[in-house]
Order: C-alpha cells, then structure tokens, then sequence
C-alpha cells in the first residue's frame, strides 16, 4: 500500500466517522446510520468497511489491513434538521455530485453550526402546543391559557436549567416542578379550572416522544443494545416528569 | 364541529412539536398532516368505544404510513415525520393518573393506569413497526413487478 493510498483512507475514515458522530448525536436511529456510513464508504470504493455502532460510541473499521478508529459519544439531543442535512450530504455523495471532500467540509459545517431556532420561538411553540393538547385531551377553552403558560415556562425552565447544569434527569424534574407549580397558582387564583387536565396538557412538551421511538425501532432492527439503551433514556425521562409532577400533587 | 377543532388542533399541536424537534423549517407542515391524520384515525376510534388500545395502534398505523409516503416525496429521513405524528398518541393522561393514584397511595389503580399506559405505548410501537414492514413489502413487490413487465418488451 502507498503512503497516498493511506492518507486516502485516513480521510475516508475520518469523514464516515463524522458522519456517524453528528447522526448519532442528533437522535437517528442505529441502522440508518449504519445504512449511511455504508453507502458513503460504497460510493469510495471501499467495499468490505465494517461498523460497529452504538448510542454511546462508534467502532468503524475499513478492513482487515486497514485502520479502525473509535469514537465515543457522551451528549445527545434531538436535532432532526441535522440528521436531515447529513442524510443529505451522503446522498449526493453516492451518486458523485460531491467529492469526498467537499462532503467532509460540508459535515464540518453542519457540526459546528447550531441549527436550532432562537430561545422565544420554541417557548412560544411549546406554550402553543401545551395549549392544544389541553383540547385534544378534552379540556375546556377557558383553561386554555393557564396550560399555554405552564407549558410555555416549563419547556423555558428546561432549557435554562439544561444550560446550567448540562443533567438531563434534573432539568427535567425542575420543568416539570415548575409546570405543576404553576397549574397549581392557576387553579387555586380562579386562572384554570381543572388541575389535571392543566397539567397534562403542559407536560407533553418533555415527554420523550423520540427516545421511545426510535428505542423501539432498534430493538426491532436488531440492534438490541443501543434499543435497551434508548429505553432506559426515556425512562429516565418519564421518571423525572414523574417526579417533579409527584411533588406538587403530594401537598 | 368537534371535528374541525379537532382536526386544527391536532395539526397546529403536531406542527408546534415539530419545531420543538427542530425539523427542517419547510417540512413543518408536513409533520402537522401526519399528526392530525394520526389523531383523526384514534379520535374516530374512541368515539366508536373501540378500546384505547387498538385505536392507537391503527393511529400510530395511520403516521407511519403518511410518514413514510411523505419520505419518499420529499427525499428525507422517516424519523423527521413519524416522531411528531405520534406525539398526541402517547398516552400522557393515563400514565399521569397512574402517578396520581401512586401518590395518593392507591397503588392498585396505579398498577391498572399503569399497565394500560405500557399496553398502549406497546401499541404504538406495534403499530409504526407493523406499517413500516407492509410499506417494505409493498414497494418491493412493486418493483418486481415492474421488473418483470418491463423485461418482455426489451
């Protein structure tokens, strides 16, 4: 093997890795990641390139005489916008709109950029919600702004204490702390008139709705570990709620 | 009426968790028809007394279907689709009563809300997976098809 051909491979193998790493830390699930990083590597004329990919980290090897790297994976939100955009980028790939290194530039980009909307419009999108789960669960109009409130101060509290602290479990609990809280002031000051219907309505924004998702996807794809891992995620999750939600009705 | 409110509801709530998501901004509304599609299929169902738990199955049946539909048109990822189609499905009003009765030392009727919320997530799941199999099975005896029509005439 020529020294080119390595620092080929080298670079093959580190753009794959980056792929895999912002899919994984964007919230995709196992096997599309897998899907992708094969394609990519097909389109290199890599042909025997194995992975070995798991929510917390990555094994990716080229083959038997060539380089394995590892990486590991600690933080992960969702981002669908990211997992959109690289989807993208290896799509182009493979049909050769691209060559390997303007994709590994464009990978680059996508990592470093933050593609999330400004603070205010998804507290705004999350106050709107929480408000029309209020109707969908059968709630009467006239709390409709007390659950809009709750719901819209929660998910806010849950992305400053997110900030704070960076412990999903405890800025979970606060948000929710806080949504049971202030569905509590409403109805006791005349605002709301049924607690529960306020409250369920308003935590619907933290529920782990992709967690559970894609766990099961996953455990059905046969990637039994990174499913019992996601699981065990949204447990958490749903635990928190729970808890934070326990506190205010105990009193 | 009910319906319309319904309906609207459902598609602004859906959209709403779609930028929670922070989906694409041009396949926002997308998610909302998946959503409210999703939530009219359950929605029809509880008003007929079908059990909670078969009626979200056939709604989370309904998402992966206009989720995977909506995938192929647009050229993106399924996930970006189905995970806020299903978001008015989870089952938050029975698991929180399994919490409240929890609370309230009532740990029988937690046990009951408890398992329904379980059967219904599990139903859910069933249903996204079960429709994403059909949708593959589908498409590929499609192409078959096709294979086989367009081979005679070369």
């Amino acid at each position: 093997m020529t020294n080119n051909e390595v620092q080929i491979n080298e670079f093959a193998l580190e753009s794959l890795l980056l792929a895999g790493r912002i899919m994984i830390e964007s919230g995709a699930e196992i096997y599309r990641v897998e899907d992708t990083i094969q394609r990519m590597a097909q389109s290199q004329n890599i042909m025997n390139v194995q992975s070995y990919v798991t929510s917390t980290g990555i094994i990716l090897s080229l083959g038997p005489t060539q380089p394995t790297r590892i990486t590991s994976i600690a933080r992960r939100s969702t981002d669908l916008e990211k997992v959109a955009l690289v989807n993208a980028v290896s799509r182009k790939l493979s049909t050769q709109i691209i060559t390997l290194a303007e994709a590994h530039d464009e990978l680059q980009k996508i990592q470093s950029t933050n593609y999330f909307l400004p603070t205010y419009v998804q507290v705004i999108a999350a106050a709107i919600a929480s408000g029309s789960f209020l109707i969908m669960f059968n709630g009467q109009w006239q709390d409709f702004f007390a659950a809009m409130v709750a719901g819209g101060m929660g998910y806010l509290t849950y992305l400053i204490a997110h900030d704070l602290t960076r412990v999903r479990f405890f800025s979970e609990f606060t948000a929710s702390l806080i949504v049971g809280l202030l569905a509590f002031f409403a109805v006791r000051y005349g605002f709301g008139s049924q607690l529960d219907k306020i409250i369920i309505g308003s935590v619907m924004p933290l529920v782990p709705g992709l967690p559970i998702t894609i766990a099961v996807r996953d455990l059905m794809s046969g990637h039994l570990l990174s499913g019992l891992a996601k699981g065990a995620e949204a447990f958490l999750t749903a635990f928190a709620i729970g808890s934070g939600i326990a506190i205010v009705l105990s009193f | 009426m009910d319906y319309a409110i319904q309906l609207c509801v459902s598609f602004v709530a859906t959209a709403c968790f779609g930028i929670i998501f922070n989906v694409p901004l041009n396949r926002v509304i997308p998610c909302g028809v998946v959503g409210a599609m999703g939530w009219l299929v359950y929605y029809q169902c509880t008003l007929q007394e079908i059990d909670p738990v078969q009626a979200s199955f056939l709604g989370a049946f309904a998402v992966a279907i206009a989720a995977h539909a909506l995938a192929r048109k647009y050229k993106t990822p399924m996930i970006v689709f189905n995970v806020s189609g299903i978001i008015p499905l989870v089952p938050g009003g029975i698991a929180y009563n399994a919490m409240r009765s929890a609370v309230e030392n009532d740990y029988l009727m937690s046990l009951q809300y408890g398992s329904k919320a379980f059967m219904i997530s599990g139903a859910i799941a069933m249903g996204l997976v079960f429709a994403e199999v059909l949708m593959q099975l589908v498409f590929r005896s499609l192409r078959r098809l096709r294979r086989q029509h367009a081979l005679p005439k070369k």
